[in-house]
């Protein structure tokens, strides 16, 4: 009679073992994973770090658009990421395209698997599409400003400078001011980075010249203005300015971000910085997650890494100002030699607000394309 | 004529042809000369540019697609064009004007036009078939559709298919031995001309994959010129290069069956003046 | 039947109705026919049904929207630019054709240079857009040295890059179109007619204003019509040679389809292309007569 009894209970607990770990392996304890990356609204949601790790690395590629290799140093960052993550793919669509095209790309591609995954816009565009992006918070969330974020993580800036006027000295006379490129030794030789109406350089380089005409925040007019003169008067180039243009001396005065000007600045080694001292822009673009991503896990992985000291240390060695500096300054993970080459500007920076971004937008809309016909 | 007037008229032709041959061949030398600049000034000529163009991933991979489309595309228009033209000069005469007719449409109705009603359609059929660039072979074969049609029918109308046919047929052979051993090879030159310029056609097609955000070879010129204008003005001038030689063995083969100049130089004439609209 | 009078051979035991039998030859025409449906047709479809569709329903008001000055400005400067092509197209591309014509007609110079026609009126697009930029852009030879000599004629404006450089870029495809077009009619004129109008007295300009011209007439007409067309629906060499602004109708409708404007208001681009379409369907039909009367006479 024992051995029957010693049978049956080993059965049973057999038997509960056998439910125990059928109970474990749903969602007990354990690994936990990222089931639904694509509403995670924080790491957390994912199982931390490691939980998105292993889903990114499960969806094996990752969607970027609009990245081009020598802005910012995004080269690096690419190769950063691919480096640390080699499971994961990246594709970078148009590498120079403009922040509306990056929104298109979101729209008209919906829910394909060539969609991108996560956007480098502008401001203007960022506040213009809200709908299109999930909200996401980096694990590094509260070193951003609260003036830099959207509260529910709908977009939040990365990276910032000054609009300046980069030329090329040994063809054109050093500028000291924004109104000397209405000169006649301007001819045919200022161009702006893309169209103001799709592309944030060129909007804020607008912006630059109305601050720097009398205008305002407000008012983007006098910047419209300007242009116009630029048009009538024979100077103003309209072709995109890019390494390609710079390098080859089609657009030998360009109207860009300091870090941009900066890098080309090994193109052309006769190529000067110029910000004007009354016209002081500082601008930041925003990163947003795709809520139609395919690849929501890949997506938010991509973030924490442009978030992480490694990645904004990469952008600061791209001269361009990291939106977590501050706090990183403070901690003491700033890339000290990179922050010493940043290009210097003299006196209080002027931002754009959200309304105003906005409003100049809508103006450009209107105005623009008469004003350079 | 008189003497006057001849010599008037031969000083005209020089005239007309030396500047316009000069406006028509500087472009394509200059594009030689631009891809072939060194760096710096008054360095010595370099295929530089030319070599770098493995170097470029995006780039072979456009060229790579192209190429794909290109082959796909004339096969596939090929395909279905041959047997349903040798079936309506056999059983569907009166439907014939009606597909010459469809087949001339594509002339006036541009790719940028077609390409607002493809967008919808390209992104249904994105979300729930296939987003591979290949899927674009399906409207370049609209855009092909007048050049092929023309010049299958120029092959087809100069031999008798109606004859070949029924004599085949009452030898005992079936429709896919008529259409594949009989027809075929008598239309071998016209097969060849739609085919070739079926190849110049995608090779240099911008609009529709622009406009769809696929990345075909033009897109990557277009793209990479912004970075390194030199090696796209080198796969520029590598992609006309191509397009130029199909086109010129066009005008020789055109010509090989039964033709003689005159009907060589009516059918590059035909398929340029309507070829035309193919790439701008 | 055969010119033997034997029956042709069809299919057997095919279902027949009332007596007559049901022909299934038409089965043989649908995969082109389906193909073109829903490739060709769809797509013009759902342009013309969908230039009536807003977020609501059934509307006009993307036909309104037309009425916006920039989308004036594209159509109009898009008409003035086809024009300008068109007729400087027309006139010198006539002047080569002559100059053709006028040459031995078995000759191989005239085989070599309607050969180059033919590549030349397809080399379109991007390439012909860089090709241009290569010779005569900022940034060529040409420019460079002769801007060294004081003779910059971009003064006053890169012009290359705005419309006055698509006029002169566009007339690369014009010219070659015009001569494939034109030549059949200028080799339909017989020398005799020529000899005719001097044994009558007349003289050079005699016989072009009252005997030649107006038989060329309607043919010139006609291919410069085409021409104009050709140049509205042209849209990769301005792509790629315009990156400010869309001052031409093929760049406003490619703005709509890609833009967010084309999605809050998913019928304007349409809008935009039916306008195109009618435009050049027009011409198309003007071309059509003018043709018939062309062949007429050519025969």
């Amino acid at each position: 009679m024992n051995w029957r009894y010693r049978i049956r209970g080993i059965g049973v607990a057999v038997a509960a073992l056998l439910i125990v770990g059928a109970c474990g392996s749903t969602g007990g304890g354990g690994t936990a994973s990222c089931s639904s990356a694509k509403t995670a609204t924080s790491i957390a949601d994912c199982g931390g770090m490691d939980g998105l790790v292993a889903a990114a690395k499960a969806e094996g590629k990752l969607n970027v658009i609009a990245l081009p290799r020598d802005w910012a140093n995004y080269g690096a960052v690419l190769d950063g990421f691919a480096a640390k993550y080699p499971a994961i793919k990246i594709t970078s669509d148009n590498p120079t395209g403009s922040s509306q095209d990056e929104v298109n790309a979101v729209q008209q591609l919906g829910n394909s698997s060539r969609a991108p995954d996560v956007l480098d816009i502008g401001m203007s565009v960022a506040l213009a599409n809200l709908p299109l992006f999930a909200p996401y918070k980096v694990a590094t969330w509260n070193d951003i400003l609260a003036n830099q974020k959207e509260p529910t993580g709908l977009w939040f800036q990365d990276y910032g400078g000054y609009m300046s006027i980069g030329y090329d000295s040994s063809k054109v006379p050093a500028v000291t001011s924004v109104q000397d490129l209405l000169g006649s030794a301007f001819r045919s030789k200022v161009a702006l980075n893309g169209d103001p109406t799709k592309a944030n350089a060129a909007l804020n380089g607008v912006m630059m010249a109305s601050l720097a005409n009398g205008g305002s925040v407000d008012d983007i007019s006098k910047g419209v203005d300007f242009f116009h003169q630029l048009k009538v008067k024979g100077n103003f180039v309209p072709v995109q300015a890019t390494t390609a243009t710079v390098k080859n001396g089609t657009t030998p005065v360009v109207f860009d971000w300091d870090y941009l000007s900066a890098s080309h600045g090994t193109d052309v080694p006769t190529w000067k910085i110029f910000v004007p001292s009354n016209a002081i822009l500082l601008d930041y673009y925003a990163q947003a997650v795709s809520k139609t991503a395919p690849h929501p896990a890949a997506a938010r992985l991509w973030e924490e890494y442009l978030y992480s000291d490694e990645g904004q240390n990469l952008w600061l060695k791209g001269l361009a100002r990291p939106v977590r500096m501050a706090a990183m300054q403070a901690s003491g993970k700033i890339d000290a030699a990179a922050a010493a080459k940043l290009p210097a500007a003299s006196g209080t920076p002027i931002r754009l607000s959200a309304d105003q971004a906005t409003a100049a937008k809508a103006y450009l809309a209107a105005h623009w394309a008469a004003a350079i016909s | 004529m008189r003497r006057s007037r001849r010599a008037k008229l031969q000083v005209f032709r020089a005239v007309t042809f030396v500047l316009l041959g000069a406006f028509f061949l500087l472009p394509i030398w200059f594009m030689f000369e631009f891809s072939t600049r060194g760096v710096g000034e008054n360095s010595p000529r370099t295929l530089d540019a030319w070599k770098a163009i493995g170097t470029y991933p995006d780039l072979v991979a456009g060229i790579v697609a192209s190429l794909q489309l290109a082959v796909i595309t004339s096969v596939g228009i090929l395909v279905v064009l041959v047997p349903t033209m040798v079936w309506v000069r056999l059983r569907l005469p009166r439907l014939r004007r009606v597909i010459e007719s469809i087949s001339l449409l594509p002339l006036t109705i541009p790719a940028i036009v077609l390409v607002v009603g493809f967008s919808p359609m390209y992104q249904w059929m994105g979300n729930n078939f296939s987003d591979s660039i290949l899927t674009l072979s399906l409207a370049y074969a609209v855009l092909v559709l007048p050049y092929a049609y023309r010049a299958l029918d120029a092959g087809l109308a100069a031999i008798d298919v109606k004859t070949l046919s029924e004599a085949a047929r009452s030898l005992g052979a079936g429709w896919p031995t008529v259409m594949w051993r009989v027809i075929v090879p008598n239309i071998s030159s016209a097969l060849l001309n739609a085919g070739l310029l079926s190849v110049a056609l995608v090779l240099g097609e911008y609009t529709i994959a622009n406009n769809l955000l696929y990345p075909n070879l033009q897109v990557e010129i277009v793209s990479l010129a912004r970075t390194n204008a030199a090696v796209s003005i080198a796969v520029a001038v590598a992609s006309l290069l191509f397009a130029f030689l199909l086109l010129v063995a066009l005008s020789f083969v055109g010509g090989q069956r039964g033709g003689r100049r005159r009907n060589r130089e009516r059918l590059v004439q035909t398929f340029a003046r309507d070829f035309s609209g193919g790439t701008r | 039947m055969t010119a033997a009078g034997i029956p042709a051979i069809t299919g057997v035991g095919r279902p027949t109705v009332g007596g007559r039998r049901l022909s299934l030859d038409w089965v043989g025409a649908v995969p082109f026919l389906g193909y073109v449906a829903i490739f060709l047709f769809l797509p013009t479809l759902i342009i013309v049904a969908g230039a009536f569709a807003s977020e609501g329903g059934l509307t006009l008001s993307n036909f309104a929207n037309l009425s916006r000055p920039y989308i004036v400005t594209a159509i109009v400067q898009s008409v003035i630019l086809s024009a300008v092509t068109a007729a400087a197209g027309a006139v010198l591309g006539a002047l080569l054709t002559y100059a053709i014509a006028t040459g031995n007609p078995r000759g191989t110079f005239r085989r070599v240079v309607t050969s180059a026609c033919g590549v030349l009126a397809q080399f379109g697009g991007v390439t012909l857009a860089f090709a241009f930029i290569a010779a005569i852009g900022p940034a060529s030879a040409l420019y460079v040295y002769l801007s060294q000599h004081h003779l910059d004629y971009y003064a006053s404006g890169v012009w290359l890059y705005d419309l006055r450089g698509l006029e002169l870029v566009y007339l690369y495809f014009q010219i070659p179109l015009m001569v494939l077009i034109f030549l059949p009619a200028v080799d339909g004129i017989k020398p005799q007619w020529r000899e005719a109008t001097e044994s009558l007295g007349g003289g050079t300009w005699h016989y072009w204003r009252h005997v030649a011209g107006p038989l060329l007439a309607p043919a010139f007409l006609g291919s410069t019509l085409l021409l104009f067309a050709n140049s509205l629906s042209a849209y990769a060499t301005a792509a790629a040679l315009i990156n400010q602004g869309g001052p031409i109708l093929p760049l406003q409708i490619s703005n709509a389809i890609t833009s967010e404007v084309g999605l809050h208001e998913p019928g304007f681009a349409k809008a935009q292309a039916v306008v195109l379409i009618v435009i050049v369907a027009l011409v198309s039909v003007l071309y059509a007569v003018l043709q018939r009367r062309t062949a007429r006479w050519l025969q």
